[in-house]
């Protein structure tokens, strides 16, 4: 019997290029073997959600750190609703100041990783999460 | 000999390494140094090869400059935190810019929306320039600039400005950091593929050297390597290796060495690691001063001589417990000043979250005022020179610095480098390999991975209103109205048709500035002519 492949599309929207962090949990989220697909850099919310659907994908993480959040972060779960992708797990990490949190979490975001977070945290997430939801 | 003694106090690990992850021995001792020669290897401060400094007298002389970065919101805030700096003591100004600025695109462009003013300040005109300068003299402050792509644009801005408030060309002094082969390798704030990018940074070289002979027309960049997870032997290599490619491109443009390389800076950043960093600096110097006259064959010795900025690590930085940032900062600072920095900056301790606000930025101005005036190591130079252990550090780091120049040099030089995806590659494990161990506890980060405490630690955080965003789109709106729109086009199109050639753009970009053209129309028009890079996937 095979297991079925966590799919997790992970994007960086907005112009910001610092791409350390997007780089290092795509590639832990691999080493824990699931599919990552990585959209490079400066991908807009149509963009993502297009990817998203395209790819199947059971997760979006989000990465972002140049502070437009709650400008680009609510597009991106609102194109996913109108494309009938409600039930995938939206996930953000970067700067993301603790009074931003609750507005991203109304708007569809199932959790927020911090900095200091480590892959470990995002890799049970993701796993509880999806497997919750299956 | 020490087997019983361990036995009975063990050492606590294994193994020790530096932040890098290079090995450490327990021990330093004259051993370390056989093949050591004073006159070769250190040199008195202000003689080849510079690794105990490049000035005779380093500070006892003169201070370091003490420039923070700033930017935030319209130009008018960020004019109002400039004078607030200066009056606070600091001695030279340092322009922080958003992401539409960096990116070429006007505060108006649909991508610029939800980014205007966040990072640093909305610059897409002249007027906003103008704004920005407001009161600042601009023959006795100097200015450095954190732009790389449209770094050309930006510096006809600022001296089309100067120009405009009375400032002499001659006169005037600054830095832009303009180092776009870094960006390829770790920012990636990029525009144009590499080759027509390297011409704009060779123009603006050109411009500098025979227009504005007092400007340092590039800051070639190990900070954002290094913030990217380079090691300290990578940031240094891949710095000073860019440094080669830019050399090599401005000869190739009719220059002679001497006639540019006294003007080339160089900017590093400062972590947490203080011997490993100090030993970081010292090989800078002495690694530069061997390429300058051995590979270039540069016979003025200001040609030979690292010049260099620091700023503390942006990536050591935690949101938790953010007040802990303020001894972190303290160490980092004092590693550039000990690595005999000429200049620096000193991050704030709410970096984590945001941009600092002014008390922040006051405090982080303060810590190096009281390394300067109350630690005493400003007394003397290169205090550490001599020690076992850091001359071996700066050994074992001059020879890694060697080592990837050969790799590089195979590889054709740093842009096929960087096309090949070298130095993103060796960074990316670097970084990789530094998560795991901080997450396998082997490096430890206090308040992160050990020591850490649920209580809250709030901080006042700057935030930046919508209505910034708002106010740039009016302006510039209006701005294009007054405007003389023929002149506009018409500067646009000697742009367009000059960039199809060889010849230096700076005299072009000044035309459209005077013009009023506005730094996303420059941009698109150069787009055009050159097109637009995207990196290759990331595997």
């Amino acid at each position: 019997m095979t297991e079925k492949r966590i799919r997790v599309l992970v994007a960086k929207p907005g112009l910001d290029g610092h791409d350390r962090g997007a780089k290092v949990v795509a590639r832990a989220l691999r080493d824990a073997g699931m599919e990552v697909i990585y959209t490079g850099l400066r991908q807009t919310p149509e963009q993502i959600a297009a990817a998203a659907l395209q790819e199947d994908v059971d997760a979006v993480g989000i990465s972002i750190l140049s502070g437009a959040h709650n400008t680009i972060v609510p597009r991106i779960c609102e194109l996913l609703r109108a494309q009938g992708q409600a039930d995938v797990t939206v996930i953000v990490g970067g700067i993301i100041p603790d009074e931003d949190i609750p507005a991203l979490k109304k708007a569809g975001v199932a959790e927020v990783f911090q900095p200091g977070s480590s892959t470990e945290q995002i890799i049970n997430f993701i796993r509880g999460h999806v497997a919750r939801r299956a | 000999m020490l087997g019983p003694w361990l036995l009975k106090a063990p050492e606590r690990m294994e193994r020790f390494t530096t932040v890098s992850g290079v090995p450490v021995e327990r021990l330093y001792t004259p051993a370390d140094l056989t093949d050591f020669d004073y006159a070769r290897d250190l040199g008195d401060p202000g003689e080849f090869p510079f690794t105990r400094g490049i000035h005779r007298t380093m500070y006892r002389g003169k201070l370091w400059t003490m420039r923070q970065f700033s930017g935030f919101g319209s130009p008018e805030d960020t004019n109002r935190r400039l004078h607030f700096l200066l009056a606070q003591g600091q001695t030279g100004l340092s322009i922080a810019f958003d992401l539409p600025t960096l990116m070429g695109y006007d505060s108006d462009h649909p991508l610029a929306e939800g980014e205007v003013g966040k990072c640093g300040v909305a610059v897409s005109s002249l007027e906003d320039m103008e704004t920005l300068l407001a009161g600042v003299p601009l023959e006795r402050v100097t200015t450095s600039m954190t732009i790389n792509s449209p770094a050309a644009m930006i510096w006809a801005m600022y001296l089309v400005a100067a120009e405009k408030s009375g400032a002499d060309w001659k006169k005037i002094s600054g830095t832009l950091q303009n180092d776009i082969l870094k960006e390829y390798i770790a920012q990636k704030e990029y525009i144009f593929p590499p080759q027509p990018s390297l011409r704009l940074v060779v123009d603006s070289i050109v411009f500098s050297a025979r227009e504005v002979p007092r400007w340092n027309p590039i800051s070639i960049s190990g900070y954002h390597i290094r913030e990217a997870g380079s090691t300290a032997a990578q940031e240094l290599a891949f710095t000073l290796g860019d440094g080669i490619e830019y050399v090599e491109a401005v000869r190739a443009a009719g220059l002679a060495v001497d006639e540019f390389a006294p003007r080339l800076s160089f900017f590093f950043n400062a972590h947490n690691d203080l011997f490993e960093e100090v030993a970081k600096y010292r090989a800078a110097r002495k690694v530069w001063a061997r390429v300058m006259r051995e590979r270039f064959q540069a016979a003025n010795p200001l040609s030979w001589r690292c010049r260099f900025h620091a700023q503390t690590a942006g990536c050591s930085l935690t949101a938790q417990q953010p007040v802990n940032n303020v001894a972190r900062t303290a160490i980092q600072a004092l590693a550039a000043v000990l690595g005999g920095t000429q200049s620096l900056h000193t991050n704030s301790l709410d970096e984590a979250w945001a941009l600092p606000t002014e008390r922040a930025a006051r405090l982080a101005l303060r810590t190096q005022q009281v390394i300067a005036h109350e630690s005493g190591v400003t007394e003397f130079a290169d205090p550490l020179g001599g020690s076992y252990f850091v001359e071996r550090l700066t050994l074992e780091m001059e020879r890694a610095c060697w080592s990837y120049f050969e790799k590089i040099d195979a590889l054709g030089g740093m842009v096929a480098a960087i096309e090949q995806g070298y130095p993103q590659r060796e960074i990316h494990e670097a970084a990789y390999a530094y998560q795991k161990a901080v997450e396998r506890k082997e490096k430890i980060i206090v308040g992160v991975n050990e020591f850490v405490s649920s209580e809250a630690h709030p901080i006042e955080i700057l935030t930046i209103d919508e209505a910034v965003a708002r106010r740039q789109r009016e302006k510039l709106a209006e701005m294009k109205k007054k405007r003389d729109s023929a002149q506009v086009e018409r500067t646009l199109e000697a742009l367009s048709s000059a960039a199809a050639t060889d010849q230096n753009l700076m005299p072009f970009l000044i035309e459209c500035v005077r013009a009023y053209a506005t730094l996303g129309e420059m941009c698109d028009v150069l787009r055009r002519v050159f097109g637009t890079y995207q990196e290759p996937a990331f595997r």
